[in-house]
């Protein structure tokens, strides 16, 4: 592993399944009486996050804990960014007290690749801007492994907010990465230029992206990047891309239902379906612990910074 | 590269060792077995079988990995972290006589970072150390309770342990490194 985690593309394949494959171990951790390893004992590690986030920023703070990292937080509401510090000046304070890792997320694309050339400290993207957001396409690639047993030669079919979208991008390089078909669907106005030089097939028509597939994995209408007029209305963004039950019917009767949360019922998914039989977005959840937690592992013995 | 034990001198070992371990454990329903991995699991289920047919009864065995624990981990940050594989305890090890199983006991490292591993699992009775070969130069004030074979070595020589399950064939040999 190189020094930072900061996109699927810096990542072979076999460095991916070294890193799922280690956090099918470290998930046995998490069902233990005593939920902790010595591992990272004296290690320091600062999340940065200058965007809200309950889940990432949980699931690494639970990740470090349980590895029994020192950890501490720093939400950008109650720090001196609100007083015109910049993320340069910002990262090389908190350099100065020599953590020995920084999980950042910032709402700007490349915040990551920033700090990873000025700071020491091994630098973990948590989602920067538009850009990358590589361990929840981790998270999202264990999970279908541990139901499919492969992800070679999978249909995936990703549909909604494809332009806006970091979980779309990194999934699409994991994913085509590991051999899987990937269908992407949503309203014209969404789907990036050029997005079929990742690999992937674009459907305008969500009944043509979902027939047979073995996944679906929605993504979320993000209104707050949203700077015009995008959609006509959420209501009927939700007939026509919504995943309803006579959507999902169309796909392999095996299938499963992702969702990289937060979600917006009613917009992007109806509820029988996130709470229904096929869905597996509260096991993508738990799983992005132990995925935290085999990055952090592997990161933490990676090589130095020159 | 001189062969030590063999197939045969393998399997006559840890028979008995069974009875070593039954002689000294009449409460028989308290005896869990744990291997350390890799090679300490293979071994723990041959104690489990041997014990099976001695006396018909099942003795609950366990799979640790240690890698997590070891006290040399994040010393050498040049290269790559070890792979750690599941650690598979599919029983409560509180009050139960633990017979913690590994191949080759050395410096004694990779059984002090094994009873941490442990002890996190519940408060076992007891742990006793089983091992294959017990080569010496120890660093920590550990004893094996069960050996299959004592085997002086320098320490420009290394221990090699093969099993079937992992290795393909049984044998224990020594070479100059």
């Amino acid at each position: 592993m190189k020094k930072d985690l900061l996109g699927i593309d810096d990542l072979t394949t076999d460095e991916i399944h070294l890193v799922l494959d280690t956090a099918e171990a470290m998930r046995e951790i998490g069902q233990r009486p005593i939920k902790k390893v010595p591992t990272l004992r004296g290690k320091t590690i600062v999340n940065l996050f200058y965007e809200p986030s309950t889940r990432t920023r949980t699931s690494f703070e639970i990740a470090e804990k349980r590895l029994s990292a020192d950890t501490l937080n720093i939400a950008v509401a109650s720090s001196s960014v609100l007083k015109g510090e910049t993320l340069a000046d910002t990262a090389m304070n908190i350099e100065a007290m020599a953590p020995d890792m920084i999980v950042v997320r910032h709402a700007s694309s490349g915040a990551g690749h920033l700090l990873s050339r000025i700071c020491r400290s091994r630098i973990i993207n948590a989602g920067d801007g538009m850009h990358e957001h590589p361990t929840q396409a981790l998270l999202d690639a264990f999970t279908i492994r541990e139901h499919k047993k492969r992800i070679d030669g999978l249909k995936v079919a990703i549909i909604g907010d494809l332009l806006h979208s970091r979980v779309l991008r990194s999934n699409v390089l994991l994913l085509t990465k590991l051999g899987a078909e990937v269908w992407v669907s949503g309203p014209t106005t969404l789907v990036p230029a050029g997005i079929e030089r990742f690999g992937v097939r674009v459907s305008p028509r969500v009944d043509e992206a979902v027939v047979d597939a073995d996944v679906i994995m929605m993504l979320r209408i993000q209104q707050e990047r949203m700077h015009g007029a995008f959609i006509p209305s959420l209501r009927e963004y939700f007939t026509t891309f919504g995943m309803t039950g006579s959507r999902v019917a169309r796909a392999k009767p095996d299938v499963i239902i992702m969702h990289p949360g937060p979600m917006n019922r009613g917009v992007e998914i109806a509820s029988e379906v996130a709470d229904g039989p096929y869905s597996v977005i509260l096991e993508q959840v738990a799983n992005g612990v132990a995925v935290r937690m085999a990055v952090l592992y592997l990161l933490a013995g990676g090589p130095e910074a020159d | 590269m001189p062969v030590v034990l063999d197939a045969d001198r393998i399997s006559r070992s840890l028979a008995r060792i069974a009875h070593e371990i039954l002689e000294r454990n009449p409460t028989i329903g308290e005896l869990a077995l744990v291997g350390i991995r890799t090679r300490g699991v293979p071994l723990a289920r041959r104690l489990a079988r041997a014990i099976r047919e001695i006396n018909g009864h099942d003795v609950p065995t366990g799979a640790l990995d240690i890698t997590l624990y070891r006290d040399d981990l994040m010393r050498h940050a040049v290269a790559a972290q070890p792979v750690i594989r599941k650690t598979e305890i599919p029983f409560s090890i509180d009050d139960k006589r633990i017979l913690l199983v590994d191949d080759v006991l050395y410096t004694g490292r990779t059984i002090r970072a094994a009873l941490d591993a442990l002890i996190e699992f519940g408060r076992p009775k007891a742990i006793q150390l089983v091992v294959l070969v017990d080569r010496g130069h120890r660093e920590l004030p550990i004893k094996a309770d069960y050996v299959g074979k004592n085997v002086p070595t320098s320490l420009s020589q290394s221990v090699h342990v093969h099993l079937t399950e992992v290795d393909g064939r049984d044998e224990v040999e020594i070479r100059e490194s």
